[in-house]
């Protein structure tokens, strides 16, 4: 390794009082960062040079299909693995001349968890923040304090491998937290839990950036998750990033809403017609169904009631959906986000309109 | 450093005195050993000329420690890539504590858990057979055990960290281990009155041989004798090599 790893022991490796990047500085900078593996004689690189910012106190997704170099970059980013190309800086520090700096900023949730089934919680937390320089006092402080935040009072005798899966994994976010960084990258933070364990994470990542106005870096894989929680999305595939903005940003990417209409008898009249309303796109038929895409799916409804009323065509159903992330992956990626689902074949043939 | 290092030693220590079947599980050959094998041992040395010593126990007993320290050591890295496999390391790697104290809290409690293990065959020789060693020697022996621990457990260490395998790392130890065990006289002294010129020979190249001859000088309490010397520097030479294996293993930032 070109750097040394050792520092000095002092004061100096406390938590970051001072704060580490100022308001509205970038708290992530990446440019260019790319990773190469050897995988049995062959390259494979998992990340393809990317470019992202993320500015301080924003809660940024990072999603993607499983294999699409979500955990490489992040283990890149917390300076567990050495990028093959590119640069970053994390928290203010260099990633490759200061990962001692980066990692006294930053808070680091892995994907599979990342506690020993025989430890208690209580001594886990206690040591993860004397790691990070806390003397005993205040990691007693500090471990009291997240348990109650992460309601995990009252635990702290207990081995990790008694917990159940959402204690488990708030464990890990406790153990995430305990220096009080200003910037946590949280893998995959839901995967596996039931949905209420999911709901109820996504409540306490709220609030503790909300509480602490931490910066928070999170990949997942469920678009309700990136969703519901992110202020801004990257979405990434094949070591790449195809997109980034707000939800409603990337959502206003597919162009407009989907009204879907069944009708009894003459589905390629009713075709023709909705071909006629403003903006109409995507136009198709699948037996009784027509579906197309309209910019404004409740305004264009009435007109398109009237229409088909006109000539004669009875209607069984209407549906106007507003488009989801699912809709945006699919447009951007060609395929939808959880591979091992296949997508569904009505989605299929518009698409293939 | 220390401070961390310090830190992972408490963990590790911790950990299993919370659960100290590894003390029980490690001596639990070595006791098999004394009692199954050194009564057979002690007609063999004293009708058989070329062994070391005439008391069969003060040949065995520091064979069996180096034995315990190996095996303990050796299988060091199964453990770790347990934590590894858990998130344990990763979770340790990703804060701002010396890599080195990571490796060095670890092979640290590996040394006082070998000690222990030592100790106690020392303890239950002592009490249920005829052992006759000066304390001075006996106290050299554990110490001989411990820093073979830390050679062992610090190489263990860095090979389980390159191969990342749990499945792979113990056959290996495994296959590695019994020619090993074997070409250093552990259970029979590879002596010249002893073993024909090859085997002789080829037990010579293997640095465990000389480990195993300081131990049992030590026993001896023949403190001056040349094997004692020569044994205690291969050992702290291993134990260098070792040392600077584990670390630069640990300090590599995809290991």
């Amino acid at each position: 390794m070109s750097h040394s790893e050792e520092y000095t022991v002092g004061p100096l490796r406390g938590p970051s009082q001072e704060p580490s990047a100022h308001e509205g500085d970038p708290m992530i900078t990446v440019r260019g960062l790319a990773r190469q593996f050897a995988l049995r004689g062959r390259t494979v690189d998992a990340v393809k040079g990317i470019d992202f910012d993320v500015a301080a106190g924003e809660l940024v997704g990072f999603l993607g299909p499983n294999g699409a170099g979500k955990t490489t970059t992040l283990r890149m980013l917390t300076t567990l693995l050495r990028p093959t190309g590119g640069t970053a800086t994390v928290g203010g520090c260099d990633l490759l001349t200061d990962p001692q700096g980066v990692r006294r900023r930053i808070g680091y949730v892995a994907q599979g968890g990342s506690t020993w089934p025989e430890s208690r919680v209580g001594e886990e937390i206690e040591l993860q923040a004397r790691l990070y320089g806390l003397s005993r006092s205040e990691a007693r402080r500090r471990g009291a304090l997240l348990a109650e935040q992460l309601d995990l009072a009252g635990l702290d005798q207990r081995p990790a491998k008694t917990l159940s899966g959402g204690q488990r994994r708030r464990l890990d976010i406790a153990l995430g937290l305990v220096h009080e960084p200003a910037l946590v990258f949280l893998d995959e933070p839901t995967t596996g839990l039931d949905p209420q364990s999911r709901a109820n994470l996504w409540d306490h990542v709220r609030r503790m950036r909300a509480e602490q106005g931490m910066t928070v870096f999170l990949t997942t894989h469920y678009l309700d998750e990136a969703d519901a929680l992110c202020d801004r999305i990257l979405v990434t595939d094949h070591g790449t990033i195809v997109a980034q903005g707000t939800p409603d940003e990337l959502k206003a990417r597919v162009a407009g809403d989907t009204i879907t209409i069944e009708v009894s008898d003459r589905p390629t009249e009713a075709a023709d017609a909705a071909q006629q309303l403003p903006g109409a796109h995507e136009v198709t038929i699948t037996d009784d169904t027509v579906r197309l895409r309209v910019p404004h799916g409740d305004a264009a409804l009435p007109e398109l009631l009237r229409v088909l009323d006109r000539q004669g065509i009875t209607m069984t159903s209407v549906k106007v959906n507003r488009p989801t992330l699912d809709d945006v992956f699919l447009s951007l990626t060609g395929r939808c986000l959880r591979d091992d689902e296949a997508a569904p074949p009505a989605l299929e043939a518009t698409h293939a309109a | 450093m220390l401070h961390d290092t310090g830190l992972i030693f408490t963990r590790d220590m911790k950990l299993s005195l919370r659960n100290p079947t590894w003390l029980l599980i490690g001596i639990m050959q070595p006791l098999l050993y004394l009692f199954l094998f050194g009564p057979l041992m002690v007609t063999v040395v004293r009708n058989t000329p070329g062994f070391p010593s005439d008391d069969a126990w003060t040949v065995l007993t520091p064979a069996l420690i180096v034995q315990t320290a190996l095996f303990s050591g050796s299988f060091a890295g199964v453990g770790l890539l347990t934590e590894y496999r858990v998130g344990v390391v990763d979770r340790f790697r990703g804060t701002p504590a010396s890599r080195s104290a990571l490796l060095f809290g670890k092979v640290l409690a590996q040394a006082a858990q070998a000690t222990a293990q030592s100790a106690l065959i020392v303890v239950v020789t002592l009490l249920v057979f005829d052992l006759n060693a000066p304390v001075s020697g006996m106290l050299l022996s554990l110490l001989i055990a411990a820093v073979l621990a830390i050679t062992l457990s610090s190489g263990s260490y860095a090979l389980a960290l390159i191969l990342k395998s749990e499945a792979a790392f113990p056959s290996l130890m495994n296959m590695v281990l019994l020619p090993l065990l074997l070409l250093s006289g552990v259970l029979l002294p590879v002596t010249r009155e002893l073993a024909p010129a090859w085997l002789y020979n080829l037990a010579r190249i293997n640095p465990l041989t000389h480990i195993v001859d300081a131990e049992r000088a030590a026993f001896r309490g023949d403190l001056q004798a040349t094997g004692l010397l020569t044994g205690c520097l291969i050992l702290l030479l291993m134990t260098v090599l070792a040392l600077v294996w584990g670390t630069r293993t640990f300090q590599k930032e995809n290991a």
